[in-house]
């Protein structure tokens, strides 16, 4: 969750000089205040933003606990949690934990319960729909329990002190139950989450029966499904104390042929879950993981750009629509100006050439220009190249508003054909190229291009010193991550069968972007697993993910993710390894304190950290 | 020698708003050399560095480099024509290993491109195996202090001093004729600053390169400069030898000032 939650973290804590507990009343009463006054207000928010109410619709457990409470009462957990936090420096004493962290958890958990409390009060006796459109009957049915108030105020504080102080108590239980338990937590809500993936997958296997006593007949999991996983996924965490990392490394420092062939079955074990998972699966799950692999095709291409190079692209779009636009005009009969009707195959190298020549004509201007400069003069082009399509003057061409529409789909060597109307066939043909996306991201960054893409990342003043020609590198980079960017544009304008300049909204660059970041910049895997949980659990711009009855909330709940994200674990969810070291604040303190103590023993590691201070002023 | 200088500058000016970094300044290195250039803070020494690598445009005046012009050259092409440099405060590529950091700097020398790496054709691997093999060659100049488990390591984890053997291990890597150390022993201990000392000399000595370097530690100039250059206010104020230098009473006024006039 943090540094300091980090299991290394702990490992060091265990060394320290261990201190006793602190006494009850010896609290940090200005960060517990603080947390109280956050908490309370974000409550307050969540529930006047309407989640409640509209999420209640979907049951993660039958019948006691639906998405809509879910929103309410994980905050005062993870709150009574990090009350508890401090960061444990290395070397430095560190006091036990006792029962002032569990006081912690509920103060601040009665903080955001009491919020609610008031909440409830307010809507019982006041009437602020005016400026509040979420302020009714409807909100206090939910969160009274539809009971009287006075039994809502009581047990709205009673969840907020008693899951605090639970949250809280955690940081008294030895590390393999503290991890059952959050592996428990999150392994019922991610099967809830993923419930219509599950049941469609059992379904093509054969083991309808086994989902449908896993989940309820209406939805959520039922009591016995999440008792079993839970106690299940308690046991496999409480047990397996990083048996998973272990074999990671494992399997990383292996050598020579063995590492070959272990990496070759990987990839091929990888592929043959590729081709047999479309097969099992349903028309509405593989629509969902075809949107997901647009997705994935899109964060590639951008990660090549901002993650390997470091170029801030906020006009990706402009490829995709490039993409889409020149297979629309060069396969549909409909299209207004040339209409050569070429099949889609053929049309690709049309598309490449397109990209390629876009990315040249928006590249060259661009990338003389460095950091915020250049993000908003992409950002710019982005919106140039869509307002171009709906024109009056290339209408002509391209059809202005109204489009280009009767696109044919794929003819496959006239064996299939790939049309939105057959979600497989798509699935199958975004895999290929994200197949190809991903052979591309990953011969690129261990090539003299890659190399040198990076090193402009770090220090572009320095590269060109270094002999790197970084107009040329930057500009490649540019045309690379245009050409990844227009298949899925030409793959989007097969799917569909039209293709309208709204369907290139700047929306869609700003979405890229947050799953390149999200998922950790400049690594695949972490693109890919971005694009997994934003797009296929949260939803697209325009496509629905897993959690439906979130769309209506989907763009404040991405926007609450990149700033959690940024805060806490700003290298992504997976992490490039080895490569950001030095992101945490926690880090940076552990180091200057060191530093500051080897100084007094080597002169070489006291300079160091006067050099390291300095260049952070700086 | 008779030859034309490796490095020469003529008359070359540069101004920053009303300051004058650099005024008409002659300064020239042989083939071979080792030449210190020292001054008081301010004096125009790194300006000079950041002339010569492209990195500042002069306001007027030539740098002529191996018998001609790189006045308006790239700082990427300057590094082809043979000039490499380090920073006075260290700039490493922080987040790339140790060994690619010195990858990166041979880009110039090789030629593969995108193709080459997707196809990951024949002569895209012989060139990748070069790259690294010198890379291994250049960090092993440095004994065994950037190689083994440090080579995957990225920069940014490197102590004080090896970040400053990275810089130069990432200079030569480059395949310079001329090398420009900007301080190269700021911050090292004594006995790191004479290891370092005498591996300036073997860069001389074994690798055939031409060195320039600022330093404001007096032991290394002494010890390793063929010729000592002493800027103050962007004007050469005494040249020579060590010797003649440290006694020249001009350069003592500009490094300890001038003794009042009693009135």
């Amino acid at each position: 969750m943090t540094a300091v939650t980090d299991p290394t973290a702990r490992a060091a804590g265990a060394d320290n000089p261990g201190l006793g507990a602190r006494p009850v009343g010896d609290q940090p009463w200005r960060r517990i205040s603080g947390m109280v006054a956050i908490g309370a207000l974000a409550q307050m928010f969540i529930a006047l933003s309407g989640m409640p109410v509209g999420l209640d619709d979907r049951t993660i457990i039958e019948p006691v606990l639906s998405l809509g409470y879910l929103g309410l009462v994980w905050l005062p957990l993870l709150m009574g949690y990090r009350a508890g936090c401090e960061p444990v420096l290395e070397g430095m004493p560190v006091h036990a934990k006792g029962r002032r962290e569990v006081v912690a958890g509920a103060l601040v958990g009665i903080g955001a319960g009491a919020s609610i409390s008031i909440l409830v009060l307010l809507l019982h006796n006041f009437d602020l729909r005016d400026p509040l459109v979420n302020w009714g009957p409807q909100l206090a049915e939910v969160l009274g329990f539809g009971r009287s108030p006075g039994f809502a105020v009581i047990i709205w504080i009673a969840i907020g002190a008693g899951g605090g102080a639970a949250a809280g108590s955690l940081h008294l239980v030895p590390s393999p139950i503290r991890r059952a338990v959050i592996a428990m937590a999150a392994t019922v809500i991610g099967a809830a989450v993923i419930e219509r993936v599950v049941t469609d997958l059992a379904g093509g296997l054969g083991l309808g029966t086994a989902a449908d006593r896993l989940y309820a007949p209406r939805g959520g999991l039922s009591w016995p499904g999440a008792v079993a996983l839970a106690a299940v996924s308690g046991i496999a965490a409480g047990s397996g104390r990083g048996r998973i990392s272990r074999t990671r490394t494992r399997i990383q420092t292996l050598e020579g042929t063995t590492r070959t062939v272990t990496n070759a079955a990987l990839v091929v074990a990888a592929g043959l879950v590729a081709v047999v998972l479309p097969l099992l699966v349903g028309k509405i799950t593989n629509e969902l993981l075809a949107n997901v692999g647009m997705f994935v095709l899109l964060a590639l291409g951008l990660n090549i750009v901002v993650g390997l190079a470091g170029i801030l692209d906020l006009g990706y779009v402009a490829f995709y629509a490039v993409g889409g636009y020149t297979v629309a005009v060069l396969t549909a009969s409909a299209s207004p100006g040339i209409a050569p009707e070429l099949p889609w195959l053929a049309a690709l190298v049309g598309v490449v050439v397109m990209a390629v020549l876009t990315g040249l004509f928006i590249g060259a201007p661009v990338i003389r220009m460095r950091g915020d400069y250049l993000a908003i003069v992409t950002l710019g082009f982005g919106e140039i190249i869509r307002l171009l399509f709906l024109s009056d003057w290339l209408s002509g061409w391209f059809g202005g508003a109204q489009g280009i529409t009767n696109i044919p789909g794929v003819q496959v060597f006239g064996l299939a054909t790939v049309k939105g109307t057959d979600p497989r066939a798509v699935l199958y043909l975004v895999m290929v190229f994200c197949a190809l996306a991903v052979y591309v991201s990953w011969r690129l960054e261990r090539s003299r291009l890659g190399r040198a893409w990076m090193a402009i990342r770090e220090d572009e003043s320095v590269a060109e010193v270094m002999g790197v020609n970084t107009v040329n590198a930057k500009l490649l980079a540019f045309v690379v991550g245009a050409v990844l960017g227009s298949f899925s544009g030409a793959i989007f304008a097969a799917k569909v069968g039209s293709i309208f300049p709204s369907s290139f909204l700047i929306l869609i660059s700003i979405i890229i972007l947050v799953v390149v970041i999200f998922g950790g910049m400049g690594n695949v895997v972490g693109v890919i697993a971005g694009a997994v949980v934003l797009v296929g659990v949260l939803g697209g711009p325009r496509q629905p993910g897993l959690l439906q009855e979130l769309s209506e909330y989907k763009l404040l709940v991405y926007g609450a993710l990149l700033v959690w994200m940024m805060i806490q674990r700003p290298e992504g969810l997976v992490p490039n390894v080895g490569r950001n070291r030095e992101l945490h604040p926690d880090e940076f303190r552990q180091d200057a304190w060191l530093r500051g103590r080897a100084s007094c023993g080597e002169h070489d590691k006291g300079a160091n950290a006067a050099d390291d201070s300095e260049a952070r002023r700086r | 020698m008779n030859s034309e200088p490796i490095l020469q500058t003529r008359n070359l000016s540069v101004t920053f708003g009303g300051l004058k970094a650099l005024a008409d300044l002659d300064f020239a290195v042989e083939k071979g050399e080792i030449v210190s250039v020292i001054g008081p803070n301010g004096a125009g020494k790194t300006t000079l560095f950041n002339l010569i690598s492209a990195m500042t445009a002069p306001s007027s005046g030539d740098i002529r480099f191996e018998g001609s012009s790189i006045l308006g050259l790239d700082p990427n092409q300057v590094t082809a024509r043979g000039i490499a440099r380090t920073f006075q405060n260290v700039r490493l590529f922080a987040k790339m290993t140790v060994l690619e950091n010195v990858m990166v700097a041979q880009h110039c020398r090789t030629r593969q491109g995108v193709l080459g790496a997707l196809l990951y054709t024949r002569a895209f691997r012989r060139e990748e195996a070069e790259i690294r093999a010198y890379g291994h060659e250049v960090l092993s100049f440095f004994g065994s202090r950037l190689t083994g488990y440090r080579l995957d390591q990225p920069a940014s984890v490197l102590s004080y001093a090896n970040r400053r053997r990275l810089e130069i291990a990432r200079a030569m890597a480059t395949r310079p004729e001329l090398i420009l150390l900007d301080e190269p022993v700021a911050g090292m201990n004594p006995v790191e600053s004479a290891q370092l000392t005498e591996l300036i000399a073997r860069l001389r000595d074994e690798w055939g390169l031409t060195v320039v370097l600022i330093e404001h530690d007096m032991s290394v100039v002494r010890d390793v400069s063929d010729r000592v250059v002493v800027l103050d206010h962007g004007e050469t104020i005494a040249g020579g030898s060590y010797r003649d230098v440290s006694t020249d009473p001009a350069v003592i006024e500009a490094y300890l000032g001038r003794r009042a006039e009693s009135p």
